[in-house]
C-alpha cells in the first residue's frame, strides 16, 4: 500500500474523518468544497496535527496518534504542490527551485536540475522572480520545486484549478510523466471531474461527518 | 576642522552610545517583535504593554527607574556589581542602556510590522521543502522581514541620538563619559556666551539625523527586489 490513511481533524466546530488505503499510482481525493481536502493534504505533509489516527505511506509510518510519533514536516520527505503556490517572493525561480534540492539527501534524488527544467519547460525563466510570472508558469515551478527536492510522494492541491484548458492539458501531461518516469505515490485534490477521469488510479471521496 | 577636539569627542560619544545601543537592543527587539506577531500565549497584552511603556512615560521616569534598578544596591545594580564588578551608573554603558530601552518600542513596532505581513504559510512550504522551524526563520522568515529590521535600525538610531531625559536622570551628564550631543548642548546653553558652539553642535545632530535617513534608503534601494518598501 502506498497510503495507508485513517484520521479525524478537529478544527474549530467541524470534523474531519477519512479512512483509505491505496497503491501504487494517483489517488484522487474528491469531494465538495469546505469539506477538508486540503486539511487532509496538510495532515499527511505534517503542517496540521490530527486529533487521533494513523498515517502510514510507503510503509513508513508517519503520524500515530497512539504511540505518539509525529514526524516533523522537514523528515516526511512530502512534495507538496500547494493550490496557492507558495513560491518564495524574494528567491528567483532557480533559487526557488534549488531550495529543496539543495536540502535533500542526495541518495535519495529523483530528478535531475536539468532534466527537471526540461520536462517542464522553464528554463526561460530561472532569472525571474515569481511575481512576475504567469499563472501556468508559477505552477510549473512549484510542481518543480516540489520534485527537485526528492520526494518519496507528492501531494497535489488542485493544480489545475487556476488554469485555462491549453494550460491544463500541459499539466496534465507533465504529471502523468512524472507517475511514469519516477513512479512516485500522488494525491490529487480536484472538483473537476475530467482530470480525476484522465489521471486518476484510485478515488477517494470525501464527505462530511 | 569646523569642530574643536572637544566638540569631535562630543560627537564620537554620540555615536558610540547610539551604536552600541541598537546593536544591543537588535535581537531583543526582533525576539519581542516575532513573539507579539507570531505568539499566542496568555499575558501577551501585558508584553505588549509593557513594551510600549518608554513610549508613553515621560523619559525622565524611565532613567529614574533605571536609576534605582542599577544603583549600587539596587536589585539588579548589586548583583552586577558582586558578581561581574561592572557599575552602568554615570557610565557611557549605562546611557547606551537607556538609549536602547528608550529606542526598543520604535523598533519593536516596525519589525512586528513587517514580520506580520509575511505569510507564515510560505515558512511552512519552506518546512515540506527539507528545512527545520530554524532554517525556514533564517532563509525565508529573516530575509522578508529586512525593510522592516531596517527601517527599525534606523529609526532606533535616531531615537538614540536624541536621548535626553532617561540619560541625564540614569548616568547624569560626565563629559567625555556621558555627554552626549543633547547633553552636551542642553549643557552649553546654560553658560553665556558659547552659542556658537551650541550652533555647531545642533548643526552636526541635523547632519547625522538626516545622514541616517539617507543611508536607511539608500540601504533599501540597494537591496530592492521592486516591492520593497521604502522607509522615506
Amino acid at each position: 500500500m502506498s497510503f495507508d490513511i485513517a484520521i479525524e481533524i478537529v478544527r474549530g466546530p467541524s470534523r474531519i474523518s477519512t479512512a483509505f488505503a491505496t497503491g501504487d499510482g494517483i489517488t484522487a481525493l474528491c469531494g465538495p468544497s469546505g469539506v477538508g481536502k486540503s486539511s487532509v493534504l496538510a495532515a499527511i505533509a505534517g503542517l496540521l496535527r490530527p486529533a487521533t489516527g494513523r498515517i502510514v505511506v510507503g510503509g513508513v509510518t508517519l503520524f500515530d496518534s497512539q504511540t505518539g510519533l509525529s514526524l516533523p514536516p522537514e523528515a516526511r520527505a512530502c512534495g507538496v504542490v500547494f493550490q496557492d503556490l507558495r513560491l518564495f517572493p524574494h528567491l528567483t525561480v532557480a533559487a526557488n527551485l534549488h531550495y529543496g534540492e539543495r536540502r535533500a539527501p542526495p541518495g535519495r534524488r529523483i530528478a535531475q536540475f536539468d532534466e527537471t527544467v526540461r520536462l517542464l519547460e522553464i528554463g526561460h525563466l530561472l532569472a525571474r522572480r515569481p511575481d512576475t510570472l504567469s499563472g501556468g508558469e508559477a505552477q510549473r515551478v512549484a510542481i518543480g520545486r516540489a520534485l527537485l527536492a526528492a520526494p518519496r510522494f507528492l501531494l497535489l492541491d488542485e493544480p489545475l484549478a487556476a488554469l485555462d484548458a491549453a494550460l491544463r492539458d500541459g499539466i496534465m501531461a507533465v504529471i502523468e510523466r512524472i507517475r511514469a518516469d519516477y513512479a512516485l505515490p500522488m494525491i490529487l485534490v480536484s472538483h473537476a471531474a475530467d482530470e480525476v477521469a484522465r489521471l486518476a488510479d484510485h478515488l477517494v471521496e470525501l464527505t462530511r461527518s | 576642522m569646523l569642530l574643536s577636539p572637544d566638540e569631535w569627542g562630543i560627537v564620537g560619544l554620540s555615536l558610540k552610545v547610539s551604536g552600541c545601543a541598537i546593536a544591543c537592543a537588535l535581537p531583543v527587539a526582533f525576539a519581542l517583535a516575532h513573539v507579539l506577531a507570531r505568539g499566542q500565549f496568555p499575558g501577551k497584552i501585558v508584553l505588549d504593554a509593557l513594551v510600549h511603556l518608554p513610549l508613553v512615560l515621560p523619559p525622565v521616569v524611565v532613567g529614574w527607574v533605571l536609576l534605582i534598578a542599577f544603583a549600587p544596591a539596587g536589585p539588579l545594580g548589586a548583583p552586577l556589581a558582586r558578581w561581574f564588578g561592572i557599575t552602568l551608573l554615570f557610565r557611557w554603558t549605562g546611557a547606551a542602556l537607556a538609549a536602547a530601552i528608550m529606542a526598543m518600542p520604535l523598533m519593536v513596532r516596525s519589525i512586528r510590522l513587517s514580520i506580520e505581513a509575511i505569510d507564515p504559510r510560505l515558512e511552512a512550504a519552506a518546512r515540506t521543502l527539507g528545512s527545520g522551524w530554524w532554517g525556514a526563520f533564517a532563509t525565508i522568515t529573516l530575509p522578508l522581514a529586512r525593510p522592516g529590521v531596517l527601517a527599525a535600525l534606523v529609526l532606533g538610531f535616531a531615537r538614540s541620538l536624541g536621548e535626553f531625559g532617561a540619560t541625564i536622570t540614569f548616568v547624569s551628564n560626565v563629559p567625555g563619559e556621558t555627554e552626549t550631543l543633547p547633553l552636551a548642548i542642553y549643557a552649553t546653553l546654560q553658560v553665556p556666551g558659547q552659542e556658537s558652539m551650541v550652533w555647531r553642535l545642533a548643526l552636526v545632530s541635523v547632519v547625522l539625523s538626516l545622514g541616517a535617513l539617507v543611508v536607511s534608503e539608500w540601504l533599501v534601494r540597494r537591496g530592492a527586489t521592486g516591492r520593497d518598501p521604502h522607509v522615506l
